[in-house]
């Protein structure tokens, strides 16, 4: 497992704590500036109305989950975060979205860059087949531009230090990434994702494919990474909210119906359907 | 009566299975009846002349086609310098860009041109270089095997790497990479040996092209000098060859027939060694 100390020493040698533009309102729960700022944000397919009027924001360097029902709009929502929506031609969006208190949706922003600083967990791990081990984890640099070899070795080294996958795969680099166990290539592509130091990193059901232990490594992985990631998962597993994350939201037919700490959600919700799907009544 | 039906049940089975065997076997008996009529009149004739010398002056024995197979291969590159570029890019094109309503029309364009006789294709040539140039050249020949190849390549790479998962795409844009370098470095990466397939079958497909090159390349019995002017091709001297009144002449046909048989089987058979190696990775 990883130490915490290595972790933050790594993390230390890699970037400064992202800066917090100081014009932005103090108007999120702690006191500090929100990791995520969501204001009425509403997402169409077409005609079909997938996210609505979601207002919420979510915290730095903590981790929370998204959870809910097939079809609510989990997904829809962290794609949204990253701008990977855009990708389906008849997407549309309103609201705004506020990064660190810059909009991710101004007319200046591209979305590369945006991909850049929110980082993506797919649920399928999906390394790149042509690609070694140590190819897939600084394509993200090589794609933009790094050459430097030293620190493709270094940032590469460091990310798979950080997503606890070094120990493992360090007398393999240069095999090929499918060669790797299943939880061993997701945490690969969660190496991958930090390589480029994003600054928050959005997983969508990062485990739902792996087995329990494999499952209970990605866990133990995001708990050591809150502290230096803001990370917003969306999970089907209600325990898995429970064990790793501070914050929920609970998302319902496109509508948010509740958002709070993860103790208080899942021990004393305030709306009633929160409470029947958090004890499975429904859902 | 329980009996009878069953024994006419059994010789339907049996009578239909026989006759599609029968079918399926009716492409095999072609190809081997003309490798071997190919290879019993060709092999006498296939000696070291052959593939050195040029040929010989009406009434002299002997000489080759040492300029003809050197053409072959000159009109094989031009074709390829046109196809391989235009027909890839244009599958990329298809595959990752473009709309549904273009895109229908590219395909259907494609695919009309692939099934348009060669002919017409050496006779369009002839129009817009040979008529204007005032003379037939190896420029023109290579333009027209290019232009066969543009949509057979096309249509091929398009198919490969619409094979490829979206979560690799989704994957590279998720880490900041732009569109075109997910395009070119990670799509098309993904997908080389596929497009590379496709670019050997068109180039096996036009290498025994004839009627196009009539009206263009029109055939030299002596070294090309200029690829301003004509160039000798294998199927050309086989055509000239094959109508002349001379036995000499009729041999060294076969012997250009079995050669370009045997290039084009070794293209094949490269092929097929692509895609298995392709296999065999993926699993």
């Amino acid at each position: 497992m990883l130490m915490t100390s290595e972790s933050e020493k790594v993390r230390a040698i890699l970037l400064p704590a992202p800066a917090a533009p100081s014009e932005h309102p103090t108007e999120s729960r702690a006191a500090a500036i929100p990791a995520v700022s969501v204001r009425n944000l509403s997402v169409f397919f077409a005609a079909n109305h997938v996210l609505k009027h979601v207002t919420l924001d979510i915290p730095a360097r903590a981790v929370t989950a998204i959870i809910g029902p097939s079809g609510c709009g989990k997904s829809t929502f962290l794609r949204a975060l990253n701008r990977m929506h855009e990708l389906v031609p008849t997407a549309r969006m309103e609201g705004e979205i506020k990064l660190f208190g810059q909009d991710i949706y101004g007319p200046t922003v591209e979305s590369v860059i945006v991909r850049r600083r929110v980082g993506m967990v797919f649920q399928k791990s999906n390394p790149f087949p042509t690609m070694s081990v140590a190819e897939n984890v600084t394509v993200g640099l090589r794609l933009n531009g790094v050459r430097s070899r030293a620190v493709l070795a270094e940032r590469m080294e460091t990310s798979l230090v950080m997503a606890a996958l070094w120990n493992e795969v360090k007398d393999r680099l240069d095999a090929p990434a499918l060669s790797l166990s299943g939880g061993q290539q997701q945490r690969l592509c969660i190496a991958r994702a930090l390589a480029v130091q994003p600054e928050v990193l959005l997983m969508d059901e990062p485990a739902s494919a792996l087995d329990p232990l494999a499952t209970s490594k990605i866990e133990d992985l995001i708990l050591d990474l809150k502290k230096n990631y803001t990370i917003i998962i969306v999970t089907h597993n209600m325990q898995q909210a429970a064990r790793i994350s501070d914050d929920t939201v609970f998302f319902y037919l496109g509508e948010l119906i509740e958002f709070g700490p993860t103790s208080k959600l899942f021990t004393n919700p305030s709306k009633k359907q929160t409470e029947d799907y958090v004890t499975g009544r429904f859902g | 009566m329980d009996t009878a039906y069953h024994r006419w049940r059994k010789f339907k089975n049996t009578f239909m299975q026989l006759l599609t065997c029968a079918c399926a076997l009716l492409v095999v008996v072609p190809l081997g009846l003309i490798f071997y009529h190919v290879l019993n009149s060709g092999i006498g004739s296939v000696n070291w002349a052959f593939f050195t010398q040029l040929p010989k002056p009406v009434g002299e024995v002997g000489g080759g086609m040492a300029n003809a197979i050197v053409g072959t291969f000159e009109l094989l590159g031009l074709a390829s310098l046109i196809g391989v570029p235009i027909g890839v890019l244009g599958g990329v094109f298809l595959s990752e860009y473009g709309s549904l309503r273009l895109n229908w029309w590219i395909r259907f364009g494609a695919d009309v041109l692939n099934g348009v006789p060669s002919i017409i294709w050496g006779m369009v040539v002839y129009a817009l270089i040979v008529v204007p140039m005032k003379r037939f050249s190896a420029w023109a020949g290579g333009v027209v095997l290019g232009m066969m190849m543009v949509p057979l390549i096309m249509r091929t790479t398009e198919e490969v790497l619409r094979l490829v998962p979206n979560g690799y795409r989704e994957a590279s844009l998720a880490l900041g990479i732009a569109r075109w370098r997910t395009s070119v470095q990670i799509v098309v990466r993904t997908a080389l040996k596929g497009i590379v397939t496709g670019i050997l079958l068109a180039l096996a497909r036009v290498a025994g092209e004839t009627a196009p090159l009539l009206f263009t390349a029109l055939g030299n019995v002596a070294w090309n000098r200029s690829l301003s002017d004509p160039i000798a091709a294998m199927p050309l001297q086989i055509f000239a060859y094959a109508i002349s009144p001379y036995d000499d002449w009729h041999r060294q046909a076969w012997a250009a027939a079995l050669v370009l048989l045997l290039f084009v089987a070794i293209i094949n058979v490269s092929v097929r060694a692509l895609t298995r190696d392709r296999f065999s990775q993926r699993s």
